[in-house]
């Protein structure tokens, strides 16, 4: 019964849902590797990239809106980033659960702001005409197989993401103190790392990224002040699933949520599927507590 | 645990006072009080499982509603005609009762399962968690996974669970006519009374050899291993008899309000419940119970008035408290009364994360 044309359209699903969240959790997974916290506001980065698409696309008309939406939402995200990570968690950052506590008021406040000036029902962005199509394949095995161009396009993102990131990290300067920092906090400090400024930089990076994930966000449907909510909740999954704030056990783990989600779906209807990504981690929980890339360490308590 | 002596000798007065509340507020503030009421027995639950042995939990909404739908299928079915449907499920074209609604028929069977239900799931739930030591910010997030996961199961299984308008309309309950004009007193009293028997349990919990060592485990769980002690069972313990009383709270609050749905139990009312323990002392009962009531009362004056500006409130209610008086209401006061008593306490030291 099982037909192929569907199995890989919820498999391509997978993946495109594995994409935004993956976006979306990068920024929490590297911010927790360094400073284990957790920013419970950082849905909202999603939300304000999306509102700033839309605001950029009302100001530059014309197919090339997207391209300038992506820089203008990666900087405005990354900025109120900043804001929130000195005012906000680095003063808490010694109490991990009242920084998730504080952090949530924030989001709180980010979200009734934006419903106060864009009001509660959703704004729209118009996809440019270069995405607004699907790849249809009419005859053959894979007949009925529908792929919208908007959805790989969000892949695309998610890969060209993951590829800067990686080589930032593996092969810039900065890269090369988040790793220390990451590696042994004290120890960076004590040879003359700005351990300080490294926290503040990589929480801006992951609040830019988290922007962009807006922008592609407000291509899939309208732009409401707790879009951030319904991708936030499976980026935290993400991040326990993936280890601690490893890029690859992030990537992994996003692509194993979004596989489970969207298979399930074939025989399941949203909200059970929801429920057996829960089951699912808590399972997988079982049998690896430190999540897909443990990080070995003969240190007792991290 | 925050030790309170000013409050520890006013407590008859205190109880007194609430005992007399009817005949001394208006009908519209007593039912507020009494919501509230039930409301704080949660809180006495979260300041245990949260302030005692440091786990931060963000789905307490999940066992508030299971205590409050079990109770709420057994008000759908007492008021029932033989032979007949609730209401919601003919609309939503059911023609047989679910299999998992029958046992509620009996009385003493759903009230029951408004501790039992809750207590079952959490226990096995945290065990699964806990024994893996997953703790601390993992454990906080999966918690709420958790409450969005109950919320939105709870509004797509429409027909049967009455999906997002929940169950409400209930006439009767053990018999009792609960539009009687002196049931909302009685129901005042009933709560005010559970309220003080979970408080009365919760401290005498505190104060025993279990109540240490969950605060020994919060403040240092390997250290607690390392003595010999296996920490997982008194952890999910602890977890399991907080949902129970989150179970309670939650049918209480339905008999109060009429009403139990999913937006009540969800992501954000689930955080809220954190705001109240957070507001009133994470560390003491009494704040438990004033900051509930505090927050609510807070929450139901600025609602009436600027509909908009709660959510700011609450957020900022929330940073300030966290950053700057993370002990509390109790824990102002505490230093307060101090103060004028010019007698100079140690600090208590923060154990080192």
């Amino acid at each position: 019964m099982l037909d192929l044309p569907l199995l890989i359209g919820q498999v391509f699903n997978g993946f495109s849902v594995a994409s935004l969240v993956v976006l979306a959790a990068l920024g929490l997974a590297l911010s927790f590797g360094l400073m284990r916290v957790i920013n419970m506001a950082h849905g909202e980065m999603l939300m304000l990239g999306g509102y700033l698409a839309y605001l950029t696309f009302l100001v530059v008309p014309g197919p090339l809106a997207l391209l300038v939406a992506m820089p203008v939402a990666f900087v405005g995200a990354a900025a109120v980033g900043a804001v929130i990570e000195v005012s906000v968690i680095h003063r808490l950052s010694s109490r991990p659960l009242d920084t998730l506590l504080a952090t949530w008021g924030t989001s709180l406040i980010l979200q009734q702001g934006a419903r106060d000036v864009f009001g509660p029902i959703g704004v729209s962005v118009t996809a440019p005409d270069w995405l607004n199509h699907s790849f249809a394949i009419a005859s053959g095995p894979l007949a009925g197989l529908s792929l919208p161009a908007t959805r790989l396009f969000i892949l695309l993102v998610a890969v060209v993401v993951l590829a800067a990131l990686g080589l930032f990290i593996a092969k810039s300067r900065i890269g090369l103190l988040v790793r220390a920092v990451n590696q042994d906090r004290m120890m960076a400090a004590a040879s003359g790392i700005n351990v300080r400024q490294v926290d503040l930089a990589v929480f801006c990076l992951g609040s830019g990224i988290a922007g962009l994930a807006g922008v592609v966000l407000a291509l899939l449907g309208p732009v409401t002040p707790s879009v951030g909510q319904s991708y936030i909740v499976p980026a935290f999954l993400v991040v326990i699933l993936g280890g601690l704030g490893s890029m690859v056990g992030t990537t992994i783990a996003a692509l194993i949520l979004g596989l489970v989600s969207a298979l399930s779906q074939i025989f399941l209807d949203v909200s059970m599927s929801q429920v057996l990504v829960l089951v699912f981690v808590i399972v997988f929980l079982q049998f690896r507590p430190q999540g897909v890339i443990a990080v070995r360490s003969r240190a007792l308590e991290e | 645990m925050t030790q309170t002596p000013f409050l520890s000798r006013l407590w008859i007065p205190v109880v007194l006072l609430a005992i007399a509340a009817p005949w001394l507020i208006s009908g519209y503030e007593l039912s507020l009080l009494g919501r509230f009421l039930a409301m704080s027995i949660l809180a006495i639950g979260l300041m245990l499982v949260w302030g005692e042995a440091g786990i931060l939990t963000l789905g307490q909404g999940v066992f508030f509603g299971l205590g409050g739908y079990a109770l709420a299928i057994h008000m759908k079915l007492a008021g029932l005609e033989p032979g007949s449907l609730p209401d919601f499920m003919e609309w939503s074209g059911i023609t047989a009762l679910p299999w998992w609604w029958v046992p509620f028929k009996s009385p003493v069977l759903a009230t029951l399962m408004v501790v039992v239900v809750p207590g079952v799931f959490a226990g096995f739930f945290s065990w699964l968690v806990f024994r893996r030591r997953v703790v601390g910010v993992y454990f906080a997030l999966i918690t709420q996974a958790l409450a969005l996961s109950f919320a939105t199961l709870l509004v797509s299984q429409q027909g049967a669970t009455g999906g997002f308008n929940g169950l409400t309309n209930f006439q009767t309950l053990y018999g009792f006519d609960l539009n009687a004009a002196r049931a909302p007193v009685v129901l005042y009293w009933v709560t005010l009374a559970l309220v003080v028997v979970c408080f009365a349990g919760v401290r005498w919990l505190i104060r025993s050899r279990f109540g240490m060592l969950l605060r020994a485990t919060r403040d240092g769980e390997n250290r607690v291993r390392f003595l010999g002690y296996d920490t997982t069972p008194y952890k999910v313990v602890a977890f399991t008899l907080a949902a129970m009383l989150a179970g309670i709270g939650g049918a209480l609050f339905t008999l109060h309000a009429g009403v139990i749905s999913p937006a009540l139990v969800g992501v954000v009312p689930s955080i809220e419940m954190v705001v109240w323990v957070a507001v009133g002392g994470r560390g003491s009962l009494w704040g438990a119970v004033i900051g509930t009531l505090a927050v609510n009362f807070a929450k139901d004056e600025i609602s009436s008035y600027l509909p908009g500006a709660w959510l700011y409130v609450l957020g900022l209610v929330f940073i300030l408290v966290v950053g700057f008086l993370p002990r509390g209401i109790m824990g102002l006061a505490e230093d307060l009364t101090r103060r004028s008593a010019r007698k100079p306490q140690p600090q208590p030291v923060e154990a080192p994360q």
